[in-house]
């Protein structure tokens, strides 16, 4: 762990944010892995989470709002030998993002994507988020939030997902040892990572948290997805936290000839003169 | 020798496979072919046509006149009858409800039922076609196999023969000259640019008139190990060629005008990280979804200035497939030189009308990409956006040299990638995005030049409009006094304007032709170089232009 060290320069985040640990459990768990930070791509969007590849000394792609995971998903279909991960918020990827996540779930690419879920919008100061509990009054929700909340869990894994999590940002160790399983997953894994909003978000505090919050045991088989369904509909009085689904299956590149057994994209040689003449003549 | 032959009939009448046949068959012959495609958007029924122009000599445009058609039905007669020449034919089925004096009506339907496939049809048409012109079937039997599994080739070749028995021949060709061209549209050699660049992700949501160069593609990914993707949207589309691009290898997309909208974004993204794209964005008639299988040049100012925030672009107009194919190669290199957004820009016209071209030359296509390796980070910190005199930064690949770190962002940063809200980073940075514009500007091909050197008559024009307007210059030329010259825009953005000035400075008249209804490129050439033009002749109802046209409309010209 000493000569492992990720950290780049001071954050731009709020004292006391979840981002915090959120930051610090991703660089224990890759330095756990024992990953080399330069095969390392953390991707974001924009938003308060999507600053983490700021501030992470790995390779960074700092995109657009709501298109982290374009751009991460083509960076593992150029180069599998580099650990992709997408760090970014609920606005981001729930919001802005949804189609994104939507598809991206389908394309099944080996990539680990966390999102910083705090139920509401942070960076443009506090209105409501797709995960934001009807209710919820903001500056822009004076009424309280109207729409239904999103269910990312039960989403993606409605959606045919191999890996489907949740942790809490104020559990740590727990979050590490999430966000390690998940860039271990052949496949895209998808951890939402409860995290409070110390600025914004006065009613998912801490305390909330914490007083609804458990840790699924050995005892629940995470490879039944009829459970998992029934699993990710809990929420309210009792969260469960950990590892809801997980089961392997094909990702994109088994699917692929050329992307499975060859080396990776980006090291293929150019094709042939001799083969491109041959696709010219194709038009005699 | 110049014939033009028209194949009428509705969506799924098989008119693509009958014109393929017949421009394929005349090309192996050794003739010259332009072909024009005019399609609905729909899958069956309504009225699309195509026309085979062939003679001896290369073609640059299509032709309106009409020396024949293929009716198979008879609206095709009562809405193309006006433009065919006093000595045309039509072959049209014996059911056809029409008099005219170059009506054939033909057993097609019978000769067909006879053979047992009604599917051949076309087939009986096409040797009918092929003895009006006293040309023998080698070439379209040839063809047929080709492409037919051989119980369809055989009953298609009885087919021809019947076809051959049903007339007598109007014309004596008796042509023969060594094949020596490919016959290719603009989208396939789009495709093989792509290919000869080295591109390896591309990926594109499916709009017309663009996915063509995608189908191409996608035909290839195996073979040639390119990553083809369709994206669930354009704004993916983009956003993954530049994580393609940031992971290191050539990437492209490709889209119409209402794609390239959604997009203009990400374009910006392109230009604020420095990550190398090329686009094509292959022009359809707007606003929004316009006329979705037609043609039109009405995105060229919103190109140029897509996307919000200043930083560097170029836009290549392509002029024909010889230039599709060497210009996407082009295009990639120059985006890798300068770690910029390159868009190419075609249109429905280009894409899908087939000419006959020399082959493309595999040793004239260069790679450079202007990559830097370990021995250029020996001894130093990786600096993604490091200050340059040029405001070029050397670029790596990540993941490539262990200690590198490549950080890319849409915020503004300072040389290691770092958000920042300096004011000086901030000039430093625009100053270095900016002057790749200046350095541009060194390296733009002058327009194509035809017509006299001296001309008094100028037209301009841009991209596809390359060939009717060098038709168009040819015939001014030969049926007038006053001299003419026309120049066409390849490069459009940043302006070459050399050969522009000296030009515009002996005219006497500078006349634009145009795609669209605004002047487009008169107005930017207005902007840029404060040059007037003096009369326009623009073309917006979807359907491309001929020489013989613009000829008309430049002799009504003051």
């Amino acid at each position: 762990m000493s000569e492992c060290n990720l950290n780049t320069f001071e954050t731009a985040w709020c004292p006391g944010c979840g981002n915090f640990n959120i930051l610090d459990a991703l660089k224990t768990a890759l330095c756990d892995l024992k990953i080399e930070p330069h095969k390392v791509v953390v991707a974001a969007g924009i938003g308060q989470a999507a600053k983490t590849p700021q501030y992470i000394n790995t390779n960074g792609f700092c995109g657009l709002h709501g298109r982290a995971v374009p751009p991460a998903a083509a960076i593992k279909i150029v180069n599998k030998d580099m650990t992709v991960i997408i760090d970014s918020g609920d606005g981001d990827t729930y919001g802005e993002g949804g189609n994104h996540f939507i598809h991206n779930i389908r394309r099944n690419i080996d990539i680990a994507h966390f999102v910083h879920n705090n139920q509401i919008y942070g960076l443009t100061k506090g209105q409501a988020s797709p995960t934001t509990d009807v209710g919820h009054k903001t500056q822009v929700q004076p009424i309280g939030s109207v729409n239904i909340p999103m269910n990312p869990i039960l989403l993606a894994l409605s959606l045919g997902a191999g890996f489907v999590a949740r942790a809490f940002s104020g559990d740590k160790e727990h979050l590490v040892s999430i966000m390690k399983e998940a860039i271990k997953y052949r496949g895209y894994a998808f951890l939402d990572i409860l995290q409070p909003c110390v600025s914004f978000n006065k009613v998912n505090t801490f305390s909330w948290y914490n007083k609804r919050i458990y840790k699924l045991d050995e005892n629940y088989d995470f490879s039944d997805k009829h459970k998992a369904i029934e699993k990710s509909m809990e929420w309210g009085d009792k969260i469960p936290i950990g590892i809801i689904y997980k089961k392997e299956f094909e990702t994109y590149h088994d699917k692929v000839d050329f992307l499975k057994d060859d080396k990776a994209l980006i090291d293929l040689e150019n094709i042939s003169s001799q083969s491109l003449k041959e696709y010219i003549n194709e038009f005699i | 020798m110049d014939y033009n032959i028209l194949i009428g009939g509705s969506a799924g009448q098989g008119m693509e496979t009958l014109t393929f046949i017949i421009e394929k068959a005349l090309k192996r012959m050794g003739f010259e072919i332009f072909t024009i495609r005019d399609y609905m958007s729909r899958v069956r029924g309504g009225h699309n046509f195509t026309q085979i122009r062939f003679g001896d000599t290369s073609f640059s445009s299509h032709r309106d006149e009409i020396n024949g058609i293929i009716a198979l039905n008879d609206e095709t007669i009562s809405l193309h009858i006006e433009r065919l020449s006093d000595n045309g034919f039509i072959i049209a089925d014996e059911s056809a409800q029409y008099e005219h004096k170059g009506l054939k009506k033909l057993p097609l339907k019978s000769s067909a039922k006879k053979i047992g496939n009604v599917k051949v049809i076309g087939s009986v048409a096409i040797g009918s076609l092929f003895k009006l012109f006293n040309l023998n079937l080698s070439c379209v039997e040839k063809v047929i196999e080709e492409l037919f599994s051989s119980d369809a080739a055989s009953q298609n070749i009885t087919a021809l023969k019947e076809g051959n028995n049903l007339v007598d021949p109007i014309y004596n060709l008796n042509y023969s000259k060594k094949d020596d061209k490919i016959l290719i549209n603009g989208n396939d050699a789009i495709g093989l640019g792509v290919l000869a660049a080295g591109c390896k992700f591309y990926s594109a949501y499916p709009m017309t008139p663009s996915t063509s160069i995608m189908n191409y593609l996608a035909s290839k990914m195996q073979e040639a190990k390119i990553v083809v993707e369709q994206a669930e949207d354009e704004i993916a589309a983009i956003n993954m060629a530049i994580g393609a691009s940031y992971a290191g290898v050539r990437a492209m997309t490709g889209t119409s005008g209402g794609g390239f909208a959604l997009m203009v974004e990400a374009l910006g993204l392109s230009g604020m990280q420095e990550l190398p794209l090329v686009i094509a964005e292959i022009q359809r008639p707007g606003p929004v979804t316009g006329f979705p299988t037609r043609t039109e040049q009405s995105d060229l100012k919103f190109i140029i200035s897509a996307s919000h925030g200043e930083f560097p672009r170029m836009v290549i107009a392509l002029k024909n497939p010889h230039d599709c194919f060497y210009q996407t190669v082009r295009a990639f290199n120059i985006a890798d030189k300068y770690r910029i957004p390159v868009i190419i820009v075609g249109d429905q016209y280009l894409a899908d009308s087939t000419c006959t071209v020399t082959p493309f030359d595999v040793t004239k296509v260069e790679i450079n990409r202007y990559l830097n390796d370990d021995e250029y980070i020996k001894d130093k910190e990786y600096k993604t956006y490091e200050l340059t005199k040029s405001g070029i930064s050397p670029r790596i690949i990540p993941g490539k040299i262990k200690g590198t770190r490549v950080l890319v962002d849409s915020d503004e940063h300072d040389e290691f990638g770092k958000i920042t809200e300096s004011s000086e980073v901030r000039i430093n940075m625009t100053n270095k995005r900016l002057n790749k514009l200046e350095l541009l500007k060194e390296e733009l091909i002058e327009p194509s030049y035809y017509g006299e050197e001296d001309a008094k008559v100028l037209i301009l024009a841009w991209g596809s409009l390359d060939g009717p307007v060098k038709e168009a210059v040819n015939l001014l030329n030969n049926s007038s006094d006053r001299k003419y010259g026309a120049m066409v825009f390849g490069d459009v953005w940043p302006l070459p304007i050399k050969l522009l000035n000296e030009k515009a400075k002996n005219a006497t008249t500078i006349v634009n032709v145009e795609q669209n209804a605004t002047g487009q490129l008169a107005s930017i050439i207005m902007e840029v170089t404060g040059i007037r033009c003096n009369s326009s002749i623009l073309k917006y109802d979807g359907r491309p232009i001929s020489g013989q046209e613009i000829f008309n409309k430049m002799m009504e010209v003051k």
